[in-house]
């Protein structure tokens, strides 16, 4: 049992970074909602801020690592044009998927919407992590403010969502050799 | 009973003075109001970069920046760049301006829905030639 190094680096890039953004989103949600004066104590908000400006921060930066090794490492292999007169295209998924009638629409719809709409997520997470850090404490008292970056954050997780949707069926329909 | 009434009074008091000091550190909004048009700038540029790409095939073998990648690289390094450039040059304008946030959610919703409208294959894939 071993895995190669695309496997590697295709399970950093989807069960790791990907995986890791998707799950920290209901807390950080859970913390954008409930950062009210009204609820919390002047140490309860302390608290809760410095655990919102920490999470929002790494959220981003996974969003950003998630795309980059997503487009830099693991895709070059995903499009890699197999030799001519190749008939083995399991080690070419797009290739694999364009030579099978039934499977095309996840390379020309799948494929083709994830690789391109999940660089919008670390954009709207970068937004949310700017506002949590800028407006710190004072987002309690900014409902309007945090109405906005709770709408932003769920943006990024929907755009983040899709993308790793067809990741996860994509690879379930051209796995990796 | 009396303990009760005692810690409610604590816990008000302490919660008083942290909202006078909290509503004397009030933000201007153009910060914020910067990073969300940028965003909005940026996921528009990458929804145009994409379309025009679809339409255009000399543009999309400028676009080739990474051959193992393909024209997915200039498409993302482009529409990242414009983001970056963006946020840069609206953050020093708008770095002490307040009031901004309506009207900066209002584009950046719009700008931010034709970017996922332009990376939508459906919609891109309709301007490749023929």
């Amino acid at each position: 049992m071993e895995l190669s190094n695309r496997e590697l680096w295709t399970l950093i890039h989807g069960m790791g970074l990907g995986a890791l953004f998707l799950l920290a989103f209901a807390g950080g949600l859970a913390g954008f909602y409930s950062l009210r004066p009204e609820w919390l104590t002047t140490a309860g908000i302390r608290e809760r801020i410095a655990r919102l400006d920490v999470g929002t921060v790494v959220m981003a930066v996974v969003a950003w690592l998630t795309v980059i090794t997503g487009t830099w490492v693991v895709y070059p292999w995903y499009r890699a044009r197999p030799p001519e007169g190749a008939t083995e295209l399991e080690a070419y998924p797009r290739y694999f998927l364009l030579a099978n009638e039934h499977l095309a629409g996840w390379h020309e719809f799948g494929m083709e919407w994830k690789e391109h709409v999940a660089w919008i997520a670390p954009y709207l997470a970068t937004v949310v992590a700017f506002g949590a850090v800028y407006y710190g404490r004072r987002l309690a008292y900014e409902p309007a403010v945090r109405r906005l970056l709770i709408w932003v954050f769920v943006a990024a997780f929907a755009v983040a969502g899709i993308a790793g949707l067809f990741g996860a069926l994509i690879t379930k329909a051209a796995p990796s050799p | 009973m009396a303990v009760n009434t005692e810690r409610v009074d604590i816990i008000v008091a302490d919660r008083d003075v942290f909202a006078g000091d909290e509503a004397a550190m009030a933000k201007p909004d153009g910060p914020l109001a910067a990073v969300l048009l940028a965003a909005g700038i940026g996921s528009f540029a990458l929804g145009l970069i994409t379309t025009l790409a679809e339409a255009s095939s000399g543009f999309r073998d400028r676009l080739v920046l990474n051959a193992g990648v393909g024209p997915l690289s200039g498409k993302t390094i482009w529409a990242t760049v414009i983001f970056l450039v963006a946020w840069a040059v609206l953050a020093a304008r708008l770095r002490n301006r307040d009031g901004l946030l309506r009207s900066a959610t209002t584009i950046f919703v719009v700008l931010t829905v034709l970017g996922l409208l332009g990376t939508f294959p459906i919609f891109f894939q309709a301007f490749a030639p023929e």
